[in-house]
């Protein structure tokens, strides 16, 4: 069959548009398939559940730009349970059952410590999800965390150079008996000796505790100048609310530190009052710029809506949003999805994501940390809406951040306004 | 560590109101597996949904502890019509077929849990009283007055329960088909009637115990795991079916573990108290107050 020159044209020019039309024109390969396992229930599920609503919008998002070089984007989420024994089992079936093409960490330092081995053993590039110092033993060299924190000094560090700052000489610990939390604790032990505190107080609880009043009493007994509280969110609230009856003495300058959990806005409302007065890590709050974030937000807020999770996603939806950013820059900057190419052009290059320019050290983790230590100040009760300005959480620790200074003692910040 | 006697007494009064509290969580299964020879290993999943059902209704205004009660009627005939399931599923057909009935029972917990998960969600959720957050302040010791409610609920239950199951013809009965099934037949009553009855009763109570757990603390929907060891570990130190056994063991095992948790350390605390559940069954199989 014979066709004319400008028939040819045409149909060029009709392909042409065709492909030029966001989130239509694919490819014929299969898509490709973006797999991770996810705490959607048990103790993390809270968190995972919002992470999944961020990494959906990025699926949907990099799909309405064309996919990943010219596919479709594939998005497969297994629930973990919060349950570490579960994910070793998850991963292998995502990479041999589902044949992934890129894979992504599960929320959480416990989920994410037994996939570890899996993914250096098959030389896998892994991005991590708010873990801490889960590749500080297996040196895996293609690991990339998006969390802001580095080592255990990057997270404490402004806990306790506040803690220096208010005169305080002695410390007590109250760590939860999980990996994050120990590896925190260990780190936050070296500090405080560095900086002459001494530890008058130093509790492991396991994560079984129903009710945590006679630690609390212990702790005030003690007479500590600074609590550094290590915990996980169901923890986080039982602790804080067994701090509201119970007191931790009139001599604490300041309480918190590792607290996880009184990031999520379902935790921040519903205890409310209660979290004046507490210094605690963030990876964002209100007021802190970059390129996209608020855009993001707004979107989430009604994603969030929907699926009825954390309706204001400061804490790790931007930051999954931020995986998807990474791994869509490596796969478009090596243009191949070759996890060896891809772990070196991460590697290399700063990456740009909606929580700033993020450039990995050797060891995966961010080469410039940006932990934030915040403290909760003049929070009323049943308002979630306040949380989204500025000021209820005044930022104490980076200067770059800063948007206050630590009010002192604890018992006198709780009141403050 | 710090030792002082102040320390102690105050790990004391905690041990005790944390033992009554977790005599409160175990006395429905005290009836259920104690009693009856249920394994409702769901028995802290139905109080996980008594939690939930509370806190709905407490979302109207209404007193969580009152909420508890007004829900008990409907776990009641909730109760009811579980075992009726079980026992013409699994009990009817003999004792392979109500080993069976674990899976049953897991199977239901698994249900309440992820049921729970999609219509509230995996947020944690909290009720809110005048006795919530605040404490009873003696001299230098402070008492959460959160605490003290379970305390008083726990009281009321086992002493409920003991005058119920003593004192009535129906709570004979109970008793009486835990120990005679043959002869209570014997005597023209009918033991699945009453040992429906009697689920239902566990059932109930399962209420106003989730009532007491979300007053004591948030919960989420797998909380349930962390209560299927400690509700077990109290009902078998007890005695299967003693009730004020049940309180004895809640509380040996709430004071064992605040004691330890202050004096030597939080780590040690399950390890104890589950020793503890060990020794016991060591020197007497039927446990405390078994006979």
């Amino acid at each position: 069959m014979k066709r004319s020159r400008r028939e040819v044209l045409k149909a060029g020019a009709a392909l042409a548009v065709v492909a030029g039309i966001p989130g239509r024109a694919f490819a014929q390969q299969g898509p490709v398939k973006v797999g991770m396992s996810m705490p959607q229930t048990g103790t993390l599920g809270a968190g995972g559940q919002a992470a999944l609503v961020a990494l959906r919008m990025w699926v949907d998002d990099v799909n309405q730009k064309g996919g990943l070089l010219g596919r479709k984007v594939e998005f497969i989420a297994y629930d973990d349970q919060s349950n570490p024994a579960n994910t070793p089992g998850i991963y292998t079936k995502l990479l041999d059952v589902d044949r992934v093409d890129l894979l992504i960490a599960p929320y959480g330092t416990v989920p994410t410590a037994p996939v570890m081995p899996l993914a250096k053993q098959r030389g896998l590039l892994l991005m991590g999800n708010f873990s801490f110092q889960v590749n500080a033993k297996v040196q895996h060299d293609m690991w990339f965390n998006n969390s802001p924190w580095n080592d255990a000094a990057s997270w404490s560090d402004g806990f306790m150079k506040n803690g220096q700052k208010l005169g305080a000489k002695s410390i007590a610990f109250l760590a939860a008996d999980q990996e994050f939390a120990q590896n925190l604790a260990n780190g936050a032990r070296v500090l405080a000796k560095k900086a002459n505190m001494k530890a008058v107080y130093d509790q492991n609880y396991p994560p079984t505790t129903t009710d945590f009043s006679s630690l609390i009493r212990g702790i005030r007994a003690a007479k500590p100048d600074m609590v550094f509280v290590m915990s996980y969110p169901n923890d986080s609230v039982a602790i804080v609310r067994a701090v509201n009856e119970i007191g931790v003495g009139s001599g604490v300058k300041m309480f918190g530190g590792g607290m996880v959990g009184l990031q999520f806005t379902p935790i921040m409302s519903s205890l409310g009052s209660l979290l004046n007065g507490i210094v605690n890590y963030n990876s964002y709050v209100p007021g802190m710029k970059y390129p996209g974030i608020e855009d993001f937000l707004q979107r989430y807020a009604k994603k969030a809506a929907e699926a009825k999770v954390d309706p204001l996603g400061f804490y790790l939806p931007p930051f999954n949003y931020a995986i998807g950013q990474m791994l869509e820059q490596a796969v478009n900057g090596t243009k191949s999805l070759d996890h060896k190419r891809m772990a070196e052009y991460l590697r290399k290059n700063e990456m740009k994501t909606i929580v700033g320019p993020i450039r990995y050290d050797k060891s995966g983790e961010w080469a410039n940390p940006r932990v934030v230590q915040a403290q909760f100040r003049g929070v009323v009760d049943k308002d979630i809406e306040q949380f989204r300005k500025p000021g209820k959480q005044v930022v104490v620790y980076p200067d770059q951040y800063k948007t206050g200074d630590v009010i002192a003692p604890f018992e006198k910040a709780r009141k403050a306004k | 560590m710090i030792f002082s006697f102040d320390l102690l007494f105050e790990a004391l009064i905690f041990g005790v109101l944390l033992g009554c509290f977790y005599a409160a969580v175990s006395i429905g299964l005290s009836v259920s597996f104690g009693l009856l020879d249920v394994p409702h290993v769901a028995h802290p999943a139905v109080m996980i949904l008594g939690s939930y059902a509370t806190y709905v209704v407490a979302s109207y205004g209404i007193d969580p502890i009152v909420a508890g009660v007004i829900l008990m009627p409907a776990f009641f005939v909730l109760g009811i019509l579980i075992y009726r399931f079980y026992y013409e599923a699994f009990e009817k057909r003999g004792t392979e077929a109500a080993v069976r009935g674990l899976a049953f029972f897991f199977g239901l917990a698994f249900i309440i849990e992820v049921g729970l998960i999609l219509v509230f969600g995996v947020d944690q959720r909290m009720v809110e009283a005048g006795y919530i957050g605040s404490s009873l302040e003696l001299g230098d010791y402070r008492i959460p007055y959160r605490m003290l409610v379970a305390f008083g609920v726990a009281l009321v239950l086992t002493f409920g329960l003991t005058l119920y199951l003593s004192k009535t013809f129906t709570g004979r009965a109970i008793k009486a088909v835990a120990q005679d099934e043959p002869a209570l037949r014997l005597i023209g009553a009918n033991p699945v009637r009453i040992k429906q009855w009697a689920f239902g009763i566990a059932t109930g109570v399962s209420a106003l115990a989730g009532a007491m757990l979300i007053i004591v603390g948030p919960v989420e929907p797998a909380l349930d795991r962390v209560y299927i060891g400690r509700t077990f570990c109290v009902v078998v130190l007890a005695g299967l079916g003693s009730m004020t056994g049940t309180l004895a063991a809640g509380l040996i095992l709430g004071i064992a573990e605040s004691i330890v948790l202050m004096m030597l350390g939080a780590s040690w605390a399950p390890a104890v108290a589950f020793g503890l559940l060990l020794l016991v069954l060591g020197i007497r199989p039927q446990g405390l107050f078994g006979r």
